[in-house]
């Protein structure tokens, strides 16, 4: 998609010329450069796994229906979840930290540039590993919560479930050398002024996000380990005729499965933040109770795992403590909710597309976070629990709000990452086919999740008044495809559309400087003196010129390197081992070259 | 009536809203059999009481939380020759009313919620019946100590007389769901776990695996029938004499070459057809009254002869990956199975409930 557009000469190319071609592209440790093929990436994988849905809804818009064989439903269900949150979701969100965090907080890179491009490319090899195995038709098929024992060897002998360890393995790497690198470049990088009440919500949201990846990830790798040896080398963790525990696996995973919830939806949070008081021409309300209601709701995060366990029966002291606990988190979501709200009150509201999209978010959000309330209650998850009623829920929490504000992100950022303006009157038509495309989809999933229509299935016989409404799904979701094709169509016209620096009057640093940004952001680090700069500017100066392309001379940037994309690459062959019969070359080999790479990395000059 | 393009507009803004709540409507007024709406027993009537009650508050917060955006929305667009935004940051005061209020509804939420689950966890009341409910893939078993009878896919219980659940599995998880008269508990190997109902009413009730199982997981659906007192007794009466195969009169040549077939191929080395004390160890389910069920393949297909020849023809075309290969029988062959298999005829559904589909 974007690749279009990136691909030209940039118009106002200055003296600071940017190196061109695919070798500048590998060995790139620019962070906005990353951040457009972490975009591109996560773009087409976010398609492949709409692709999923749409084939999954065609099989289910008639019962009995034979479109795709069970086993293939089973491989789409799971890679559709795997995907919209690893490959999809996650990255995009990681193309903002990396486009956007440090042009926010005044930075000119991120604090490790070469880690980040690790990062990136491990992320896009775990990726395609995942994906290729849809050439063996091995694709995974145990459900995105890979339940034990149902994955252990006995009852799912292929590769399929190898390919889902091993590819989760590789994309936790990636997420958590990207959230030591953000973390890290948020705390030290900001510039002059900037203190921490100061940073922008979407920098705040990301740093938190940060702290949850950083926390909860290491419970998936180990749990993930433990599941690898099982397959691989015969133990016996979560197999209970060996003396495993099929629950342990379940704790295991939501400890990190419900912070990875906030970890899709906490950007999204910070991204409608700022999306919301720019197109309402006032600060945004309550900044402060924004920034502890978000880390309210990472910490309580922790707190509530066992919520997707009801079922299993726990006992009605645990019930009773993980119910109560999930009732809290709604209390700091509603104080967020009521300050978006806030912000837009009193307002002078500049419906443009990406507030649409923000708008669109807090609505949607809205029915997503009173449906988990009712999740919360322990006797009553035990009818809803593994039914469409959960696939409701969480699809109006992660499509309607996760997806809804990217999108928005995505044609609020678009000028400055790309220097064009998307479309407006397509945007609208975009927001629109999404906003009637998602209701008519999931919608119509409460009822039937509540009237028994258990998920995972992969079909359903006549006779239990399934069928209209799977088949109002199945249209609602064609025109959600269709939204898609009106975004792109609307990325590809862009590109005759230059951008100012700032076409939105915004506050935040980000459009003080050229769009797209020089490579070096700043051709002088800023100073800040309160929470939107430019507003402030603008107020006691009027507003700024358009700023001007600069030589650069003389300013130091990092060198680009290589040795990330060896070491990914060693990685991804160090696992490739296990899939091939558990090869010791191979995984030698790959170990070899990882080492090769970190070696060679850390004697190469930084620049 | 001349309706004003503005406020067309904004009509027309709301259209989406009404057909949500239309398809809201729409949604209660149907007959769904597997629904956890209309509760038939005292578990799922607990459960549906507490569920309604949060349904209503979180409506109210819906239409006024909504409601205040889409007002907000339309009161502050942008206008010529509108009045500027209000820079103001915040609003202590507000903002401790509004985290007050949502914690006050969640008091309200939570007061019945942990009331219902003490309630549910306790053991059943009075004297129930323990029924062992196996899960495999991809069929549930059921267990009757107290008889000594074992069934697969449908459940009998009694109405009035509360039931004892005990649950578990001989492979992977699956979790045991009535909607109608229970809820739903996951099953697991090496413990057991526990639901108890009271069926209130007679009546044939749905219900499937609900967790991911593997390939089948789709169909694995299982029917309780709720039998009225006397009903239910004639049922444990007539398979507590199953404890042989029900004889093929001598004249009857086709069943009499289905069973043959039953006891030479592969049929007798995975399936018993005796509910009282069947074999140990049998992999699938067992066939006791097979003749007389109201579904074959785990409660997915109407128990019709067309219906057991296509099963026996090949059941992977019906249920691929299914744990029963693909026989490779002839159409004659098939045609005494199903003959004989007809025979197996002990207990039907007693006639208050046949008229229920």
């Amino acid at each position: 998609m974007a690749t279009t557009a990136v691909e030209q000469p940039h118009p106002h190319s200055g003296a600071h010329a940017r190196a061109t071609g695919v070798w500048s592209w590998i060995t790139t440790v620019d962070h906005k450069r990353i951040g457009i093929l972490y975009g591109v990436t996560a773009f087409f994988f976010f398609l492949l796994g709409g692709l999923e849905a749409l084939l999954m809804r065609w099989q289910l818009g008639a019962p009995d229906n034979t479109f795709v064989s069970p086993d293939v439903y089973n491989q789409l269900f799971t890679m559709h979840g795997t995907t919209m949150i690893f490959l999809g979701v996650m990255p995009l969100s990681a193309m903002f930290f990396n486009f956007m965090i440090p042009l926010q907080i005044g930075a000119r890179d991120v604090a490790f540039p070469r880690l980040n491009a690790f990062s990136y490319w491990v992320f896009l090899v775990g990726g395609l590993l995942l994906n290729s195995s849809f050439l063996l038709n091995a694709a995974p098929n145990a459900g995105w919560f890979g339940y034990a024992n149902l994955t252990s060897k006995q009852f799912s002998p292929g590769l399929n479930v190898d390919f889902w360890v091993i590819g989760l393995q590789i994309l936790g790497v990636a997420s958590l050398a990207a959230a030591v690198n953000f973390f890290v470049t948020i705390v030290n990088l900001r510039c002059h002024g900037m203190r921490m009440m100061r940073m922008p919500m979407f920098v705040w949201m990301s740093l938190i996000t940060q702290v949850l990846l950083l926390l909860a990830f290491p419970v998936i790798t180990v749990a993930l380990i433990l599941l690898m040896v099982d397959r691989f080398f015969g133990t016996s963790f979560f197999i209970p005729a060996g003396g495993g525990d099929p629950v342990l696996w379940q704790h295991l995973f939501w400890i990190f499965g419900h912070p990875e919830v906030y970890i899709l939806i906490l950007p999204a949070f910070g991204i409608i933040s700022e999306i919301l008081p720019v197109f309402s021409r006032k600060p945004l309300f309550g900044y402060a109770a924004m920034v502890f209601s978000g880390a309210l709701i990472a910490f309580l995060g922790f707190g509530v795992w066992s919520h997707h366990m009801f079922a299993t029966g726990m006992g009605p002291v645990a019930d009773t403590v993980f119910g109560l606990a999930t009732m809290l988190i709604a209390i700091p979501t509603g104080v967020k909710i009521f300050n978006w709200i806030g912000t837009v009150w009193g307002g002078s509201l500049r419906l443009k597309t990406p507030m649409y999209f923000a708008l669109g978010f807090i609505a949607m959000f809205i029915i997503g976070g009173l449906s988990g309330i009712m999740h919360s209650v322990p006797p009553a998850d035990l009818q809803q629990t593994d039914t469409y009623f959960v696939v409701a829920h969480f699809h109006y929490v992660l499509f309607g709000g996760s997806v809804l504000a990217l999108l928005g992100g995505a044609y609020y950022w678009f000028p400055k990452m790309f220097g064009r303006v998307l479309g407006e009157g397509l945007g609208k038509l975009h927001f629109w086919l999404t906003f009637i495309g998602m209701n008519l989809t999931f919608f119509p999933m409460h009822f039937l999740g509540l009237n028994g229509m258990p998920r995972r299935v992969y079909t359903y016989p006549e006779g239990l008044g399934f069928e209209l409404w799977n088949r109002i799904e199945t249209a609602g979701s064609l025109v959600l495809g269709a939204s898609f094709l009106v975004f792109i169509y609307n990325i590809i016209r862009s590109r005759h559309h230059i951008a100012p620096a700032d076409p939105w009057e915004g506050g935040t640093l980000e459009w003080s400087i050229p769009s797209p940004p020089q490579e070096f952001n700043f051709p002088a680090l800023p100073t800040v003196y309160s929470r939107d700069p430019l507003w402030e500017q603008r107020r006691t100066h009027g507003a700024a010129p358009e700023p001007t392309r600069v030589s650069g001379q003389g300013i130091h940037l990092p060198n680009p390197s290589f040795w990330p994309i060896v070491t990914a690459l060693g990685i991804a062959v160090f696992f490739v081992g296990f899939l091939l019969g558990v090869n010791l070359w191979v995984i030698l080999a790959g170990g070899g070259i990882t080492a090769l790479g970190i070696f060679s990395w850390a004697f190469e000059p930084a620049g | 009536m001349r309706i004003p393009p503005a406020a067309r507009r904004r009509l027309g803004r709301l259209a989406p809203l009404l057909g949500l709540v239309l398809l809201v409507l729409a949604g209660c007024a149907e007959n769904y059999p597997q629904t956890t709406l209309a509760p038939k027993g005292d578990f799922a009537r607990a459960v549906d009481t507490l569920f309604r009650s949060t349904v209503w508050w979180a409506a109210g917060v819906f239409v006024l939380v909504e409601g205040v955006l889409l007002f907000a929305i339309f009161k502050y667009r942008e206008r010529p020759g509108g009045p500027e935004a209000s820079q103001f940051h915040g609003n202590a005061l507000l903002e401790v009313i509004w985290t007050i209020i949502p914690a006050t509804i969640l008091v309200f939420i939570a007061i019945p919620t942990v009331r219902t689950i003490f309630r549910t966890a306790e053991p059943p009341p009075g004297d129930p019946l323990v029924i062992e409910v196996i899960g495999h893939q991809w069929w549930w078993e059921f267990r009757y100590p107290e008889f000594n009878i074992t069934t697969a896919s449908e459940m009998y219980v009694p109405v009035g007389r509360p039931v004892d659940l005990r649950m578990r599995t001989a492979d992977v998880l699956h979790s045991f769901w009535i909607p109608q008269l229970a809820a739903k508990r996951d099953v697991f190997y090496g413990r057991d776990n526990r639901l108890w109902f009271t069926a209130e009413e007679a009546g044939v009730f749905s219900g499937q695996c609900a967790e991911f199982c593997g390939i089948q997981h789709g169909r694995m659906a299982h029917r309780v029938i709720a039998a009225a007192p006397a009903d239910f007794d004639a049922w444990v009466a007539r398979m507590s004499a199953a404890s042989a195969p029900v004889p093929v009169f001598d004249g009857d040549s086709l069943a009499l070459a289905g069973q043959a077939l039953f006891a030479t191929r592969a049929c007798v080395g995975c399936h018993a057809l005796r509910a009282v004390d069947p074999p140990p160890g049998l992999v699938g389910p067992n066939l006791a009254n097979i003749g007389g069920r109201l579904t074959i393949a785990a409660g997915s297909l109407p128990n019709t002869d067309a219906n057991l020849a296509r099963w026996l023809r090949n059941p992977q075309e019906y249920k691929q990956g299914v744990l029963m290969p693909n026989l490779g029988l002839s159409e004659d062959d098939i045609r005494a199975l199903v003959a004989y298999l007809r025979t197996q005829r002990v207990a039907t559904l007693p006639p208050a409930l046949a008229a229920t589909p």
